[in-house]
């Protein structure tokens, strides 16, 4: 449940942070590590929350932006990266990195918190 | 020791424990703290030519933001304090904006904001590519570019017709008010809204101002009117070449031309004669020295263009009808943004040019107009000697003179500044000196004058022509238009037919300005320039048609000497069309557009047939002959023919010249094919043919069989690739603006065929850039295409969606809306503009 609801929180606070400032988009950084001080678990489910979390809040919106643009830019960004003008690769690609991040962020959190208790 | 004793030690040991272990366990805190800022620190910073990766990929700042969902709703209600009244946007499902402003400054405001929202990218970038600054943007890469914008004094140039717009009230109220819009847009652009090219290359836009607009119409003057001389090159053919051969190679006047005003025109006496000066002889024809300098970005010799229109007598309506389509180098987005202009005085429709306002080719409600390059030589060379190596003074006239010197500062991606003095002299600034040499090893110092650096407003040209009612009005309006020289071609309601070439040009004594000028004195200067009602000009003639097509404007009864880079073959062929032509419709006119006729190798194709030994050839070159003798002349996209041909002639015109040409470096010019082809067809014997690096006397019969045979192994080659047909082999690309550094934004391998000395002009990446047809009918009856999209977001679906239209030949019907049509149907979206905060 903690594990769900981490993923939910990541998500969400991730996507309001980035409704917050056009330019700072790694907000996300600092609200994954605030998720993982308040749903306390151990670092490597903490990490995998992050991740999952930003995986599909960031290849989510990918995936809906990419649809509602019929994957014009997509296309040819995913040639300048290059993947081949894979546009499903490059979607994935945008999750994982938000993901990597989220989920070094939410490790740390959960490493603060076990460090000041006791 | 008791319990409690106990109990006291222990507690001591575990906080002493906890004393040392609390860092403990701080370091895997620690340890994904650092990875995480780390991540985020390379995520954020620019790694070469990587852009910072996590906001590039985040889908609500990077990239993704930029991909415009295919049912985008343009609706918008805007408000600025710079706007006088109302104005309101009506878009039409190809997203041609239809503006109707309540005044001009609105009009120009709103011309402004609208380039600014969809080509915000290709006028910034444009502009500061005019003004020397790309490596800003490109790095180290693009610094002797740089170096060479400002030595041939571009921002110069910008400045000094800034000076000139600012100085009419009216004149600056209007380029004010496109500024402001564009500045408007600017302003209220949110980071995540930058176009995409921003965000790969990581910088930001800059604000706008009149010399930015400046330096986009000068950015046109030199793709326009510096390339169409050849002065440095000439004075290296004038090294190894006689004056007799040099008239033979390079001939003002080619025996096939069929120029824009029509033959048998009587010119007036010539308003001055200038005269050449006594050392001529001596210091000028008679001085065989090299020069070693060589522009880096010479512009296209192709940057030409089409334009011609027809009297009421030869269309089936009764009507004139105008046609145009410039030539320039092809890109995405499009160098045009279609839109129609309105207000309570004036309704215009055509293209503008983003960075500048006003429409550039269109029409209104009772002309239409039209320009093709004048191709005409303004800009000429002259040799400075300078005092000593300060560049602080040069001899002129028997005196020391000050130099102006200007120091010039170039930023640089990812490099340190580099800096530039360029000293301008009384001709203009010196291009090449002892630091700018491009590396080559005789520093000669080299001043030019060009007339782009005159002060002068091209922009009210357009202005007025916007507002032209009538032959008059189109007179006037085009008079004070001074670079790049055009053909400004016109038709009327009324039933007039005109054309003008139209630019400041100078007064030049027989081939004064054909080589680099001495600049010791003021007697190889300019000494005039051409009164501007004897510009060559014609209205309404007899044949009721008028063409351009940059060949030279008049025959050789023209009272003055004109050098310029014309091209001739275009306007034999459109001009064998016209006259032949009846009851013309738009259809017809279409129909021409598109034309592929070779008209070159109608000439020169029975010049390769006859000299070639096919008993010489091996069996592939003799398959290769078989296909090009059953050629129709058309260079259709699937014509195997043109393909032959083009590189038979391209061997052979190697085979004759090369040997000659390369006896000096840089080398000197190839003469036009039209010469060769007519030097051969007059004297097949011709002493060029033989190549002199060779013992044995080459004929002609020898130099047209082994360019087939040589020709034939890079034909072979292509044919294995599946690349004989013409379109295959020439791949027609629309490249993005970054070119190379962006081939995932271009258009590549369209099925067009053509080429540069074809009526339907597309050579790889070069051509008809807009065509348009305008019937002045009653309701005026208009179509135009360009190969590009309304968008400059690669991420829109207006991005390249005229592309393949423009590929088939076909063409848009313009809508030229009127005041009763803003609930039409073709409204799709409607942007609302108010004056307020």
């Amino acid at each position: 449940m903690k594990f769900i609801t981490a993923i939910i929180l990541t998500a969400l606070l991730a996507f309001i942070s980035g409704l917050l400032s056009f330019s700072l988009w790694w907000g996300f950084a600092i609200t994954s590590l605030l998720v993982a001080l308040l749903v306390h678990q151990k670092a490597g489910k903490a990490f995998l929350s992050g991740f999952l979390g930003l995986l599909l809040l960031w290849g989510g919106l990918a995936w809906w932006i990419d649809m509602q643009n019929s994957g014009v830019l997509s296309a040819r960004i995913a040639s300048v990266l290059p993947l081949g003008g894979n546009n499903m690769l490059l979607i994935l690609v945008t999750g994982v990195v938000g993901g990597l991040v989220a989920g070094f962020a939410a490790m740390s959190g959960s490493y603060l918190r076990s460090s000041s208790k006791d | 020791m008791t319990v409690n004793d106990l109990k006291k030690k222990l507690l001591h040991l575990s906080l002493s424990f906890e004393f040392i272990f609390l860092p403990m366990r701080i370091v895997p805190f620690a340890v994904s703290a650092v990875v995480s800022a780390g991540l985020i620190f390379a995520l954020n910073k620019q790694w070469g030519a990587i852009p910072p990766m996590g906001k590039f990929l985040s889908p609500q700042h990077g990239f993704w933001q930029n991909a415009e969902p295919s049912n985008q709703d343009f609706d918008a209600q805007l408000s600025f304090p710079d706007l006088k009244g109302k104005a309101e946007v009506y878009f039409d499902e190809r997203l041609v904006p239809h503006v109707f402003a309540e005044n001009e400054e609105d009009l120009y405001f709103i011309q402004g904001y609208l380039h600014a929202k969809f080509r915000l990218f290709q006028i910034d970038l444009q502009t500061k590519a005019a003004a020397g600054r790309a490596s800003e943007i490109a790095g180290p890469k693009a610094v002797d570019y740089d170096k060479e914008q400002r030595r041939l004094g571009m921002v110069f140039a910008a400045e000094n017709a800034m000076k000139e717009i600012e100085k009419d009230q009216a004149s600056k109220k209007l380029f004010d008010a496109y500024t402001n819009g564009i500045n408007a847009y600017i302003g209220n652009l949110k980071e995540s809204e930058l176009p995409v090219e921003y965000k790969l290359l990581n910088f930001k836009p800059e604000k706008w101002s009149n010399l930015r607009t400046a330096l986009l119409l000068k950015m046109m003057a030199k793709m326009l009117s510096s390339g169409t001389e050849n002065d440095l090159a000439n004075t290296n053919a004038k090294a190894i070449f006689l004056p007799d051969e040099l008239k033979k190679l390079y001939p003002q006047v080619h025996d096939s031309l069929v120029p824009i005003v029509p033959r048998g025109t009587v010119f007036e006496k010539p308003g001055i004669v200038p005269i050449q000066p006594l050392s001529a002889d001596s210091l000028y024809f008679g001085k065989r020295d090299t020069v070693t300098a060589k522009e880096i970005s010479k512009p296209d010799i192709n940057n030409g263009s089409n334009n011609w229109v027809v009297a009421g007598s030869k269309t089936q309506s009764g009507a004139p009808i105008l046609c145009n389509d410039p030539h320039l180098e092809l890109s995405l987005p499009s160098i045009w943004y279609e839109m129609q202009l309105q207000t309570p005085t004036s309704n215009t429709y055509g293209v503008s040019l983003p960075g500048a306002p006003f429409i550039i080719i269109g029409f209104n409600d009772s002309i239409a107009w039209g320009v093709t390059n004048a191709q005409r030589d303004v800009k000429d060379y002259y040799e400075i000697k300078f005092k000593d190596k300060t560049k602080q003074e040069y001899w002129f006239n028997g005196y020391w003179e000050k130099t102006i010197l200007k120091e010039e500062v170039i930023k640089v991606k990812g490099g340190a500044d580099v800096k530039d003095t360029v000293a301008y002299t009384i001709f203009g600034p010196v291009m090449f000196d002892e630091s700018f040499s491009n590396n080559l090893s005789n520093k000669r110092n080299l001043a030019v004058r060009w007339v782009a650096h005159d002060p002068s407003n091209e922009g009210m040209t357009f202005y007025k022509l916007n507002r032209a009612k009538n032959y008059d009005d189109y007179a006037s309006a085009i008079q004070t238009f001074q670079c790049p020289g055009q053909n400004f071609v016109f038709a009327s309601k009324g039933g007039d037919i005109a054309i003008w070439q139209q630019g400041k040009f100078p007064a030049r004594w027989d081939r004064q300005g054909l080589y680099v000028m001495p600049g010791e004195d003021s007697s190889y200067m300019w000494q005039g320039f051409i009164p501007q009602p004897e510009n060559p000009h014609a209205k309404n003639p007899e044949r009721g048609f008028l063409e351009s097509t940059n060949q030279r404007p008049a025959d050789s009864t023209y009272p003055y000497f004109i050098p310029g880079s014309y091209i001739t073959p275009r306007g034999i062929a459109v001009e064998k069309y016209l006259s032949g032509m009846t009851g013309i419709t738009p259809k017809d006119m279409m129909t021409l557009h598109g034309n592929y006729f070779n008209t070159l190798a109608e000439d020169a194709l029975p010049l390769l047939l006859k000299y070639v030994q096919v008993e010489k050839l091996d069996a592939k070159a003799k398959g290769y002959l078989d296909i090009v003798r059953n050629w129709n002349l058309m260079a259709s996209p699937d014509s195997k023919g043109q393909t032959i041909y083009q590189c038979w002639w391209d061997s052979l015109e190697m085979g004759i010249w090369k040997d000659e040409l390369t006896k000096v470096e840089p080398q000197a010019p190839w003469p036009e094919e039209q010469t060769t082809m007519e030097l051969l067809k007059k004297d097949s014997a011709l002493s060029f043919i033989d190549n002199i690096n060779t013992a044995e006397k080459e004929t002609l019969f020898d130099v047209v069989t082994t360019a087939l045979q040589k020709a034939t192994a890079d034909l072979a080659k292509k044919e294995a690739e599946g690349k004989l047909e013409w379109a295959k082999f020439k791949n027609p690309t629309v490249y993005h603006l970054l070119k190379d550094a962006l081939p995932a934004f271009a258009r590549k391998g369209l099925n067009v065929g053509g080429n540069g000395n074809i009526i339907n002009a597309v050579t790889h990446s070069h051509g008809p850039s807009w065509r348009m047809i305008v019937h002045l009918t009653n309701q005026t009856e208009a179509y135009g295409v360009y190969p590009g999209g309304q968008s400059g977001n690669p991420g829109s679906r207006f991005y390249d969606d005229y592309v393949d239209k423009w590929v088939e030949g076909q063409y848009h019907k313009l809508w030229f809306m009127r005041e009763g049509d803003k609930t039409d149907k073709n409204v799709k979206w409607i942007m609302k503009f108010n004056k307020g905060n």
